[in-house]
Parts: C-alpha cells; structure tokens; sequence
C-alpha cells in the first residue's frame, strides 16, 4: 500500500483574486470577479462579460527575461506556481531535478500571444512573426515554463480536457508520485480572452448571451443561459505524504483520496452520459460512500440540459438534498482548464476552515432537489469533499479530497 | 550591405526587445565576446533576434549564420558583413 499523495501547497490567480488570501477571502464574502471585458473591446460580440484577474502586473512577479515570450496566461502559470511552492516550502534547489515533476491542464494554449503573432503574419508577412510563437501558443507550454523556471525535470505533460482537465492534471501527479516521483507542480491556469479566443468561444456554444454581470452565469437556476468565460485558475503543489514529512512539511491542506474519469458515449447512442460512473468511481477509489462526503464543488454548467444531468446523479448518489453543493465559480467564471483546479483549493480551504463557500446570484430552481449553498457561506464540519469537472468533448471528472489525518 | 552599421548599442536594444535581458545582466562593449548563452540567451532568442535585425535593418541574415554566432561580435560581424 502506498503513502497518501498529498496536497502540499497552494497559488491562486483568480479573477475574484489575485493570490490566496484575496481570493479565498473574496469567495467566502461572495464577491464575483465578472466583469465587462478590459483585455480587448468586446462591444461588437453577443457576450461581453468575463471574468479577468485583478491587478496582475507580470514584471513585479516574473524577471524582464520572459515577458518577450509569455503568453498572459502562462505568466499567471509561474506566478502560481512560484506562490504553491513556496507555499508548501519546497526549495528546489535542494532536492534532486529528477525527484521533481510538472503536470499542468490546458484547453486551448496561448491564445492571446497567436492572436497577436497571426495579426502580424497577415498584416505584415511571416518575418514579422515571433520566434517565439513556436512554443507560447503550445498546450504545454505551461508545464514546460515551469519546469525550466524551477529546474524540475521528473515525469512532465500537459493533460488537454477542457475543463475536467484541472482534475485529470491532479489525478496523473498522483499516478507519477506512486511510481516513485516526490513532487509534481500540477493544476491548471488558463485564460484566452481575446478576439480570437471569444469567437472560437462562441463558436461552442455556451456562451451567456447575458451581459448583466449578476444575471449572466446562473447554474442551477431557472433563468441558465450558458456560462461566462473567465481566466486564471490555481496551481497545486502535490506530494508523497512520506517525502513531505522527510523535507520536515508536516502540515499538508488534504490527502487527494479518489479520483474516476470517463468519456460520454457518442452523441445519439441514448446510453446515460459517463457523469455518475465518475463519481462511483471516485468514491470507490477512496473507499468512501456518498453518506461520507461533506460537501459537493459542481461543475455548474448553467446549460439547463447539463445542469439536469449533474443535478441528477448528485440527487441519485446522495440523496435529494442529501449534500451541501456549491459553485464559486459563479464568482469567477469557467476557468477551462483553471476551474477544477481552483475548486480543489476552494475544496482544500473550505475543509481546513469548516466552511462552505457560497453559490452566488442563483436561487437554485427547485426540480433539481439541490441542497444548494447560495447567498452566504455555511459552516460544517468538513472531512470530505468531492469536486465535479466536465470538459465539452465528453469529458467527466470526480475528486474527492480528505482531511489529513 | 548598404547603410550604417550596426552597433553593439543597436544589437542591446534588438535583444531587450526580442528577448528581454537577464536580471543582472548589462550588454554593452565589455560584452562583445562574452557567448550568447552565458548573457541568457539561446538561439530561439538569436532566431527572433535575426528577424528583427532583418526587418529593421534590411539586412539578409540566414538562420544559420544568426544561431550559430556565439558572442555579439560575431553576430555584429556577420550583420555588418565583416
């Protein structure tokens, strides 16, 4: 049996708040961070909201050197990463570069960067391009920058799943961690507000064509309309239990107990959608069952039709109103592959802090029998706590977090 | 090539622009025969480089003759055809 893999630190850049404190502090008063767009003119597209990081100035964090070649969100990427280590003390300078890992989430890699170099190539011609370009659009460029940064080069990938992938991330540093690794740098922080990005958005689907920033993104509820999209996301430091206690880290957030993914059958086969095999078999995996968890961090699509699917297998598992459920990221937005991890940390500090962040904007329609926090947070006693993340393509992720014993 | 050559002052400001500079790091004569590497720079940041002194200066620079000049003096010298 091996050690526990725990979460061993935290870095947050969130729209609601730019480092931990700011938006844990935010999620808990329930202050949203969805706003109109500022990062280009959004005035001629249907949906003009997003959520965007607060007062990040990426030469107060990062050296001169890799602005030239950073994408924003990529540049949100190290600034976690450099808060999650340091969160958790790891010095990497003073373990071995082999002991040490980066596994990182991506949807759509450095949008705004490509948007800018393909306005140069069709402007300009293809000497007006970026070098650079070959390597910041990229899905792992994430990954990549930060292991350069921190000198980690154990097992590293990027994990591309849309919005399950903050969790498919955590769930492969778990699996390199029990082959032996110490340490992997995992998560996700993404962000690809831009022109290009919007229509390529758009072209999904599911963006809210509401522009009231209360009534845009509301899951569960009656008036769900599609989502508003948002950047940023969290990067957690994961870890074997015994190498932490090792380097001396005694106090760890939670233990990553289970973890289930699945891929939804075809569209039309009429076979149920793969949401609740994820979850059994998440619980399984932890060796839980649904009278256990404490508490339920949903994806929150707010497409009625995905909200009923997600409303369902929670009502089946666990009864109606049978755990508290809620959505911070109707604060934030959908974070693509930022959202899941950033709800692992919301997971990890609600359960550190007996505290349930709140949904907000949303009264919760009653057919979905949902025992949903809205409003304000709620205190409880947590040990448990299961996150939801669906990635569109099919994608369907459980995590189920544990107090550390 | 036609026009002003160019100077380590002229390839100071092409690098900060292209590639940035390494913290601690000041380019300037002192540096002519100091390699590209040790100033932080690696031949992503020399092909970048090379396209900006292409389309500035109108010079023609291969991506060659750019990643493999490895002090200033011998990318400058290869720019001013020298």
């Amino acid at each position: 049996m091996s050690a526990p893999v725990v979460i061993t630190g935290v870095g947050v850049t969130a729209p609601n708040g730019l480092g931990t404190r700011d938006y844990w502090s935010a999620t808990l008063e329930g202050r949203s961070g969805i706003d109109v767009v500022s990062r280009f003119d959004p005035e001629q597209y249907p949906s003009r909201l997003a959520g965007e990081v607060p007062g990040f100035e990426p030469t107060e964090h990062l050296p001169r050197k890799l602005i030239p070649q950073t994408d924003h969100m990529t540049r949100l990427a190290l600034v976690a990463a450099d808060w999650a280590i340091a969160d958790a003390g790891v010095v990497p300078e003073e373990l071995s570069e082999f002991d040490m890992g980066v596994v990182t989430a991506s949807s759509s890699g450095g949008f705004e960067f490509g948007h800018r170099e393909l306005q140069n190539l069709c402007a300009k011609g293809n000497e007006y391009v970026s070098a650079y370009q070959s390597f910041a659009w990229f899905y792992a460029v994430n990954t990549g920058q930060i292991s350069i940064r921190n000198g980690m080069r154990g097992p590293s990938g990027v994990v591309v799943s849309d919005q399950a992938g903050g969790l498919d991330a955590v769930a492969q540093a778990r699996r390199q961690i029990r082959k032996g690794v110490e340490l992997v740098v995992s998560g996700g922080v993404d962000g690809s507000i831009c022109p290009w990005g919007w229509v390529a958005q758009m072209a999904g689907g599911r963006l809210s064509p509401v522009n009231d920033a209360e009534r845009a993104y509301l899951p569960f509820d009656s008036e769900a309309a599609g989502h508003v999209p948002g950047e940023g996301g969290a990067i957690l430091l994961v870890e074997d239990r015994e190498a932490a206690r090792r380097r001396g880290a005694d106090d760890v957030y939670a233990e990553v107990a289970g973890y289930g993914a699945t891929l939804d059958p075809p569209p039309g086969s009429g076979r149920e959608p793969g949401l609740r095999r994820a979850v059994e078999l998440a619980l399984r995996d932890a060796s839980v069952g649904p009278d256990e968890v404490d508490a339920v961090f949903a994806d929150a699509a707010a497409v009625p039709e995905l909200d009923r699917v997600e409303a369902e297998v929670i009502t089946e598992l666990f009864g109606e109103y049978g755990v508290p459920v809620t959505a911070p990221k109707t604060m934030t937005g959908r974070l693509y592959s930022g959202a899941a991890a950033l709800d692992l940390v919301a997971a990890v500090l609600a359960i550190r802090d007996g505290v349930v962040p709140p949904t907000v904007n949303v009264s919760g329609a009653p057919e979905y029998a949902l025992d949903l926090v809205v409003g304000s947070p709620r205190a409880a006693d947590l040990g448990t706590a299961m996150v939801l993340a669906r990635g569109q393509g099919g994608f369907n992720s459980a995590m189920i977090v544990r107090r550390p014993d | 090539m036609s026009g002003q050559e160019i100077t380590i002052d002229d390839l100071k400001r092409v690098l900060t622009e292209a590639a940035g500079v390494e913290d601690g790091v000041e380019i300037g004569s002192d540096s002519l025969d100091t390699e590209f590497e040790e100033l932080g720079y690696d031949s992503l940041a020399l092909l970048e480089v090379a396209g900006r002194i292409q389309r500035e200066y109108g010079v023609e620079l291969d991506d060659d003759t750019a990643t493999s000049a490895r002090t200033p003096r011998l990318l400058l010298s290869a720019v001013n055809g020298g």
